[in-house]
C-alpha cells in the first residue's frame, strides 16, 4: 500500500467555555503502517512548526488497554474498524484522498476540556459508589478456597475486560452508560465473593449513573457494536435483573 | 563511611521480615487520623498503597497525571504475576522464588528485600482473588498457572493476556472504595513538579493541575513516589506515552540518591519498528515463549518467506545455545541472542532487524491433544489445525489480535516477527529496607525504586513487586517513621518551603516558554532516544558511552536554547507537560551513561562489550562491582557515587548458566 494524502476536519475548542468548530487540515504522505494517533503526531508536528497550537487529544498506552484515547472518527467512536481503540486503528483502514472528520466524545456527562479531550471522571464516581468488593488488605483466605467454575470465571473476566473508554456512551443516542456500569456489576455479580454486596452495589451504582446525567438504555445495541473490547449486551440484561431483584428485596 | 544504611534487620534471612513486623513501632488509630500521606502515582504500587493506608486510617491524597487512576501503565502488563503458591506441586517454595529472582537479577539485588518479596507473594494472590480479580481458572474451579522465563516451575498466575489490567482494576476498585468513603482524596490530571522538604524531611509536593495549569501546594507527613520507570528516556519503549521520570528526578534533585540508573530491561519479544513515524513499541507477552519457538534462517540474508523455509534450514538458536531453558531463558539473555543473530546478518523482515516467533509446533501439538480428547483418532490436517488454533486462541487470543492490528499479518498462519525493545527499568530511587529514600519521609515503591530485581527482572515479577510494596510492605514500614511524627501538626502550605518550591516549579515553566525556539519537544526526545538506544542500549562500551555523555550535553544545551513550547501555562497544555518531562530525561540520560561507564562488568541487562566470555556470554565481576551504585545529585549535572556493598549470606553468586 502506498502512502496517502488525506483531509482532516478536526474539532477545535479552546476550553470548556469556548465555542468549538471543525477546522480543516490537509495531511500528506501518511504511511498505512501508522496508527491513527501517529498520524495526529505528524499533524501536530506540522502545526508546531507553523507556530500554531497543536490539537489536544487524550492518549497514553497506545496499545489498546488504558482506555485513554477517545476520538469520534467519521461518526463512530474509535473509527471504522470493529474491536479496536483509536490507538490501534491503523491508517491502512483508510484510502488515499479520504476526508476524515474527528470529534470528541459527545455526551452531557462528558464535558469537553479542550479540542478532542473530554472529562470522564463521572465513571470514577460511579465506581466509587460500589464497583468493588469491600475487603481490606490483610489476611484474605487462600485463593483456592473459593473455587469458581471456569465458565463463571471466564464470563466475569469478559465483563472485567472493559477499559472504561466511554465509546459506549459516545455512540449511544441516549448517552447511556449502561454498558460500562453493567460490565462492572456483572463482573462482581458472577463471582461468589461479589454476591455479598450485590444488592447495595447495583442500586448505588445505578443511582450515581443517573445523577451524572447519563441517559437510559433503549436496547439499540450500538454500544456493543462499538465497544473496542467486545463487552456484551448480556451484561445490561444481567444488571437489569440484579437491579429489579435488589429493589424487590426492599 | 558510606552514607547508605540499608537498615536490613538482623537475624536469619527467613526470619527478618516476620521479626520486623512483630517489633516495628505502631501508630494508634487516633493518631493515624491526623497523619497525612501523599501518594504520587496510581499504578499497582500507588493504588494499592493509597487504598491500604486509607483502610488503616491515614488521611491520603493520591495524584496521577492521567484522567483516571485506572489508566496507569501497570494496566498494560500482559503475561502474569508470580507467586510461590506451589499449587502445581512442582517443587515451588518461597525460597525457590527468592533464589530464582536473585539469580535472575544476576546477583545485584539485596537478599533481604527479595526474600520479603517472595514471602508476601502468596498473600497478593489471595488479596486479589478476594477483591474479585478474575484470574484464569481450571475446570475444577482452581487457579491456573503458566511458566515464565528464568524459572523451571509454573508459578505465574494470569488473566488471559491482560493480567496487569485485571490486577490494576482490582487495586483501583480498592482505591475508589476509599475515595467513596472520603478517606482518599484523588487528584487526577495532576502532575507532581517538586518535592517540598522542611528541615531535611519530605513534607509535601507541588503539583500542577493539568486542566487549569495552576500550581498547587499539598502537605503530607510523608510522601510516597509510585511513579513507575523511566524507559521513555529511549523515546521508543513499551511504556505509555506519558510515562516519565519527572517525579523521581525532582526527588533526586532534592537529595534522594538514584540507584543503578543504567539497569534497563530490554524485552526480547516486541513488535519491530516499522518506520520513523513510530511513537511507541508494543510488547508481545513473554508468556508467548511458553509455546512459541524462536528462530532465524540458517542462511544469512535469506529472502524467502518464513513458510517457504523448510524445517532443517531453521536455526532455533535459543534451543541450540541454551538447551536447559530453551525459549524460556531470561529476558536479557534472549534479547542479546536476538541482537547477535541480527547483527550477524540472519535477521528477517524488511528491516532485517527481527526474528521469528513461531506457533506452528504449538498449534500442531495442541491440535493432537484436543483431537485425542474429542475421541478423534485419525484427525485430518484441517482438524488438527482447527483444534490447535482454538487452544492457542484461548491462551493468547488478545495478543494475536493486537499483533494483527499493528502489522496487518495473521500470526496463526505466519510466524510473528519480533525484536527486543526497552521495557522496564530495574534502576530507580535508592531505598532502604523500609522503602525510604535518602530523604527522610520520602518513599519510593514499585518500578520507581531500584530494590528487588537487581540487574535483570524476571517476567511476571513487576506486578508482584508493585503490589507487594503497596499492599504488604509500606503499611508496616511507614509506621516505623510516622510513629515518630505523631506530634507534628499539619504544616500550613504558606510555609516558606512551599512558597520556594512553588517558585522553583514556576521558574522552570517560565523558562520553557521564554525560549520560543524553533524545534518541537518531540524532536529533542527522539534525538535523545537515538543516542541512548545506540550507545546505552543492549550493548555498551566505554568509547560509546563517553561519546553519548558529550552528545547528551550538547543536545541538552540545544534544548534550552531552541525548544518551542506552544500555548500558555494557564491552560490544558500537553506540549508543556512533555517539555518538562523531556528536560528531566535529558539530565537522567547522562547519569545513565555515567553509571554504565562506571560499571565495567556485564550483569543482567547491562552488557559491557569489554566484559564477556569467549562464547559471548555476559561476564560479571563480583570482586569489583558487587555493589549498588547510588548517585547523589550535587547540582548542575554533577554527581557523586556512593556504594552499597551487596552481602550474600545465603545465595552464593555464580556465573549464571541457562545451558
Amino acid at each position: 500500500m502506498k502512502n496517502m494524502n488525506l483531509t482532516l476536519k478536526v474539532w477545535r475548542q479552546k476550553n470548556d467555555k469556548a465555542t468549538g468548530k471543525l477546522v480543516t487540515y490537509p495531511v500528506k504522505d501518511i504511511s498505512p503502517d501508522m496508527s491513527f494517533l501517529e498520524m495526529f503526531d505528524v499533524l501536530n508536528e506540522q502545526l508546531i512548526t507553523k507556530g500554531e497550537e497543536p490539537i489536544a487529544f487524550d492518549h497514553d498506552c497506545r496499545e489498546g488497554i488504558c482506555g485513554m484515547c477517545s476520538m469520534f472518527i467519521n461518526g463512530r467512536p474509535h473509527g471504522p474498524k470493529r474491536g479496536v481503540t483509536t490507538c490501534q486503528l491503523h491508517m491502512r483502514s483508510f484510502k488515499d484522498g479520504d476526508t476524515i472528520v474527528v470529534e470528541p466524545w459527545r455526551a452531557a456527562a462528558f464535558p469537553v476540556i479542550k479540542d478532542l479531550t473530554v472529562d470522564r471522571s463521572a465513571f470514577d464516581r460511579i465506581i466509587s459508589k460500589g464497583g468493588f468488593i469491600s475487603v481490606n488488605t490483610g489476611n484474605a483466605q487462600d485463593a483456592n478456597n473459593i473455587p469458581i467454575p471456569k465458565p463463571d470465571a471466564d464470563a466475569s473476566f469478559n465483563a472485567a475486560a472493559c477499559i472504561g473508554c466511554g465509546a459506549c456512551v459516545a455512540t449511544c443516542k441516549n448517552s447511556s452508560a449502561m454498558l460500562f456500569v453493567s460490565a462492572k456489576v456483572s463482573q462482581l455479580a458472577l463471582l461468589p465473593q461479589g454476591r455479598v454486596e450485590a444488592t447495595a452495589r447495583v442500586k448505588n451504582m445505578v443511582a450515581q449513573m443517573d445523577e451524572e446525567g447519563f441517559g437510559n438504555c433503549s436496547n439499540t445495541g450500538a454500544c456493543e457494536v462499538e465497544c473496542p473490547k467486545g463487552i456484551s449486551l448480556e451484561n445490561i440484561a444481567r444488571m437489569n435483573r440484579e437491579y429489579f431483584t435488589a429493589n424487590l428485596k426492599e | 563511611m558510606s552514607k547508605l544504611d540499608s537498615k536490613i534487620p538482623e537475624g536469619k534471612l527467613e526470619e527478618k521480615w516476620e521479626k520486623y513486623k512483630s517489633t516495628v513501632a505502631l501508630v494508634n488509630p487516633a493518631n493515624k487520623r491526623s497523619l497525612e500521606v501523599i501518594v504520587v502515582g496510581s499504578g499497582l504500587a500507588g493504588a494499592s498503597a493509597a487504598a491500604s493506608l486509607a483502610e488503616m486510617g491515614y488521611k491520603v491524597k493520591c495524584f496521577c497525571f492521567q484522567d483516571s487512576a485506572r489508566r496507569a501503565h501497570s494496566i498494560a502488563a500482559q503475561g502474569g504475576i508470580n507467586a510461590a503458591k506451589n499449587y502445581q506441586n512442582d517443587g515451588d517454595s518461597t525460597f525457590r522464588l527468592f533464589y530464582d529472582t536473585v539469580k535472575g537479577g544476576d546477583y545485584r539485588a539485596r537478599e533481604a528485600n527479595v526474600y520479603r518479596l517472595a514471602s508476601v507473594s502468596a498473600n497478593i494472590i489471595d488479596q486479589c482473588v478476594a477483591q474479585g480479580v478474575p484470574l484464569a481458572r481450571e475446570y475444577g474451579g482452581m487457579l491456573s498457572n503458566r511458566s515464565f522465563g528464568g524459572t523451571q516451575v509454573q508459578r505465574t498466575f494470569y488473566a488471559a493476556g491482560q493480567t496487569g489490567q485485571q490486577l490494576l482494576l482490582g487495586a483501583y476498585s480498592a482505591l475508589q472504595r476509599q475515595v467513596g468513603l472520603g478517606t482518599v482524596e484523588m487528584f487526577a490530571r495532576h502532575e507532581m513538579l517538586e518535592v517540598v522538604t522542611i528541615e531535611g524531611k519530605a513534607r509535601g509536593i507541588i503539583a500542577r493541575d493539568l486542566i487549569s495549569g495552576k500550581l498547587e501546594r499539598h502537605f503530607g507527613h510523608a510522601v510516597l513516589l509510585c511513579t513507575g520507570g523511566y524507559g521513555n528516556v529511549f523515546y521508543l519503549s513499551t511504556n505509555a506515552m506519558g510515562s516519565n521520570v519527572t517525579a523521581a528526578w525532582k526527588a533526586h534533585k532534592k537529595g534522594a540518591f538514584f540507584g543503578n540508573p543504567c539497569f534497563t530491561q530490554i524485552h526480547p519479544t516486541c513488535i519491530p519498528v516499522s518506520g520513523d513515524h513510530q511513537s511507541k513499541l508494543t510488547l508481545m507477552s513473554e508468556s508467548l515463549r511458553n509455546d512459541g519457538r524462536i528462530w532465524v534462517p540458517k542462511q544469512q540474508g535469506d529472502t524467502r518467506k518464513a513458510n517457504e523455509i523448510p524445517e532443517e534450514e531453521r536455526d532455533y538458536y535459543l534451543e541450540r545455545r541454551y538447551p536447559a531453558f530453551g525459549n524460556l531463558v531470561p529476558r536479557d539473555v534472549a534479547s542479546r541472542a536476538a541482537k547477535e543473530r541480527c547483527d550477524a546478518g540472519y535477521g528477517v523482515g524488511t528491516s532485517k532487524m527481527a526474528v521469528y516467533l513461531d506457533f506452528k509446533a504449538a498449534i500442531a501439538r495442541y491440535g493432537h491433544t484436543q483431537a485425542v480428547k474429542s475421541g478423534i483418532h485419525n484427525p485430518t490436517a484441517e482438524q488438527l489445525k482447527k483444534f490447535g488454533k482454538e487452544v492457542v486462541e484461548e491462551k493468547y487470543g488478545n495478543l494475536f489480535e493486537m499483533y494483527e492490528q499493528i502489522t496487518g499479518e495473521n500470526p496463526y498462519e505466519l510466524p510473528m516477527r519480533i525484536y527486543p525493545a526497552v521495557h522496564y527499568t530495574m534502576g530507580g530511587l535508592w531505598v532502604d529496607y523500609n522503602l525510604m529514600t535518602t530523604v527522610p519521609g520520602l518513599y519510593a515503591l514499585g518500578e520507581a525504586n531500584f530494590s528487588d530485581h537487581g540487574a535483570n527482572r524476571l517476567g511476571a515479577s513487576a506486578l508482584m513487586q508493585g503490589l507487594a510494596d503497596g499492599y504488604f510492605v509500606i503499611p508496616y514500614t511507614l509506621g516505623s517513621y510516622l510513629s515518630k511524627e505523631i506530634s507534628v501538626k499539619a504544616i500550613p502550605t504558606t510555609h516558606e518551603a512551599f512558597v520556594n518550591a512553588e517558585k522553583d516549579a514556576q521558574a522552570i515553566i517560565d523558562k520553557l516558554f521564554a525560549i520560543k525556539g524553533t524545534k518541537s519537544v518531540d524532536h529533542f526526545h527522539k534525538a535523545l532516544g537515538k543516542i541512548m538506544w545506540n550507545k546505552c542500549g543492549m550493548a555498551r562500551n566505554a568509547t560509546g558511552l563517553k561519546e553519548a555523555i558529550e552528545e547528551i550535553k550538547t543536545l541538552r544545551e540545544e534544548f534550552w536554547k531552541d525548544v518551542r513550547v506552544t500555548g500558555s501555562a494557564d491552560e490544558f497544555n500537553p506540549e508543556l507537560e512533555k517539555a518538562g518531562r523531556v528536560a528531566d530525561f535529558l539530565e537522567l540520560g547522562e547519569l545513565m551513561c555515567m553509571d554504565a561507564l562506571n560499571r565495567n562488568e556485564s550483569c543482567g541487562g547491562h552488557f559491557r562489550e569489554e566484559s564477556q566470555t569467549e562464547d559471548g556470554e555476559a561476564k560479571r565481576d563480583d570482586d569489583k562491582y558487587s555493589y549498588v551504585a547510588a548517585w547523589e545529585n550535587k547540582g548542575n549535572n554533577n554527581y557523586e557515587l556512593h556504594k552499597e556493598e551487596l552481602v550474600f549470606d545465603v545465595v552464593h553468586p555464580s556465573q549464571r548458566s541457562y545451558k
